[in-house]
């Protein structure tokens, strides 16, 4: 099975849903990082490092000697990724998408050259695998990395997705194809606000999904009204309990610093393959 | 006119209630929330007046169907997954654009040996001018799954500059995205100062510390505030000591206080009220506004 554990608004708590779920479940899990921007189950998960790989994309790399200066790639970069100037062709690598519309040369002057987009590290704690990506500072590109994370997704047990934030390119990539959605949202306006928003994306990309309301006993009752009218299942709701912020802030899983709350998260997986 | 730009890394760290509170202090302000993803600002800032433009942005590829010869060029060519294959009842192979992943960047069109591509620039958002009872404000919404986010946010950066000098401003405060991505590079392009709003925990810290790296590598000055510090005293130690090491300025700590999300919750600005979390983050304002001045 294949889940993501997302969110519109940032901070709700995707990574706590995300590792907790890895924490106790029964299979072998994977839980593939795709907040590529600011990748986090690392601390909670920890484990060996067992692998490390650079992405790359390729970029275009012009050869002077062939190329005249005709400017027909300029003219077909939507990016502004390159320039002709009258003795020279300049490609702005952090521009470029490649997109592969090199081809368009006339004069096969253009080859390409691998541009580190970020690393996958791969950490195994027991029964559980983390896959993380991580974004190179200043690359704009997360979408093709969070698709490289994705291909690590195993053909046996359980498969969990800690999608970035927003409604954008890298959220779509984290979710799209997944058995079941998890929106994980706080109980106050701006969570409502940026739930109303992945709803509309998820129901766009004809996702199944649930919502996990985090410190539910915090701000007011809007998420569940609009939750109940809309027929959208409330998975889970987690107490603002100051235990839980504490583990959280130092790397702790919830179930592991607070066994207590174990049965919840327990109910949440099981309510979880109920409705996918 | 100095610009002061309110990033986190870390999503949830506090940004919009920090912005919001910023407004209200400054005297003679222009707001524009960046966050065109899933923006927050509007629900405590209560824009009025609003003037809405649509947002058009980029290249979208569309197949027709009836020029189609299903040869499968654009499929086997596209680099961004955006051709979905289907067979119809015919057993003939269907060729569509998936919208929400084409990146516009028109290869298909290129390849494309029946010249059955058709490239538009639709609309993939609006962006607002409204005025607030703290000044005006600039702002922006993208449609669900809308691409281009990054120009919108370049959009939504200029026009609020453009305000902010017709108006004679003295500041304009910019409500961020999270992460270190296309729309924070957009967002923080030009700015005088970078606040990062950040979270004693171990994501915080980290988050904080690429925001710093991707501020380094645009020479920018940074200052770092911790919200919520008492949750953890000793990694917020840790912060500063991270910030400092990072040539980063502390501007000070925000308390936690259960009664935030509730004052939140009613569309209430912190600082409107009095209490401890608005002491602290008037004093975060003083420091921050001198850094800019200087």
């Amino acid at each position: 099975m294949l889940i993501a554990i997302a969110s519109g608004k940032g901070g709700t708590g995707k990574t706590t849903v995300a590792c907790n779920l890895a924490r106790i479940a029964k299979t072998p899990v994977t839980l593939l990082d795709c907040d590529v921007e600011e990748p986090n189950d690392a601390f909670f998960i920890g484990g060996d490092l067992i692998d490390q790989t650079d992405v790359s994309i390729e970029t275009p790399s012009v050869n002077d000697q062939l190329c005249t200066k005709c400017g027909v790639c300029s003219d077909f970069c939507k990016y502004n990724a390159i320039i002709t100037l009258p003795k020279k062709v300049i490609v702005y690598d952090e521009m470029c998408h490649s997109c592969g519309g090199w081809i368009v040369c006339p004069h096969d002057a253009i080859t390409t050259n691998p541009k580190k987009l970020g690393e996958i590290s791969i950490f195994r704690n027991g029964e559980t695998t983390l896959v993380q990506g991580q974004l190179k500072i200043g690359n704009v590109m997360s979408p093709q990395l969070i698709s490289s994370v994705k291909k690590h997704i195993s053909v046996n047990g359980l498969n969990i997705i800690d999608a970035p934030p927003g409604n954008t390119c890298p959220a779509i990539e984290a979710v799209d194809g997944v058995d079941y959605v998890v929106l994980v949202t706080e109980p106050t306006p701006f969570g409502l606000h940026d739930l109303k928003l992945s709803v509309a994306l998820l129901e766009r990309r004809a996702l199944r999904f649930g919502v996990m309301i985090n410190r539910s006993d915090i701000g007011d009752d809007g998420v569940e009204k609009f939750c109940d009218a809309k027929g959208i299942p409330i998975l889970a709701r987690i107490p603002n309990d100051m235990r839980i912020a504490r583990a959280y802030s130092m790397g702790d899983t919830v179930v592991q610093s607070i066994p207590e709350y174990a049965d919840l998260f327990r109910q949440l997986m099981s309510r979880i393959e109920g409705n996918a | 006119m100095k610009e002061l730009v309110i990033i986190s890394g870390k999503g949830g760290s506090g940004k919009t209630t920090v912005s919001a509170s910023f407004a209200s202090l400054a005297k003679n302000s222009v707001i524009s929330d960046c966050d065109v993803d899933a923006p927050n600002m509007h629900i405590l800032m209560k824009p009025e007046k609003t003037l809405t433009h649509d947002f058009h942005s980029g290249l979208l590829a569309e197949i027709d169907q009836d020029k189609c010869t299903s040869c499968g060029l654009c499929y086997e060519y596209c680099r961004f997954d955006a051709i979905d294959k289907s067979t119809d009842k015919s057993g003939k192979t269907i060729y569509r654009i998936d919208e929400l992943k084409c990146e516009g960047c028109s290869l298909c069109d290129y390849v494309c040996q029946a010249n059955a591509i058709k490239l538009s620039t639709p609309k993939r958002g609006v962006w607002m001018e409204s005025d607030t009872k703290y000044g005006p404000m600039i702002h922006a919404l993208l449609d669900a799954g809308g691409e281009n986010s990054g120009k919108l946010v370049s959009l939504v950066k200029s026009k609020a500059r453009v305000k902010a000098r017709d108006d004679n401003a003295d500041v304009l405060l910019v409500d961020g995205p999270p992460g270190v991505g296309c729309p924070v590079i957009a967002s923080i392009s030009g700015a005088d100062l970078l606040l990062v709003v950040t979270e004693p925990t171990q994501s915080g810290k980290h988050d904080m510390e690429r925001v710093i790296h991707l501020a380094d590598s645009f020479k920018m000055r940074v200052a770092v505030c911790i919200n919520k510090w008492d949750i953890n005293p000793e990694v917020s130690a840790e912060i500063d000591r991270v910030a400092k090491e990072n040539g980063a300025m502390s501007v000070g700590r925000i308390r936690y206080d259960r009664s935030v999300p509730r004052i939140l919750s009613e569309g209430k600005i912190i600082v409107e009220q009095d209490g401890e979390v608005s002491s602290d983050i008037k004093q975060v304002w003083r420091d921050v506004s001198r850094t800019l001045k200087s």
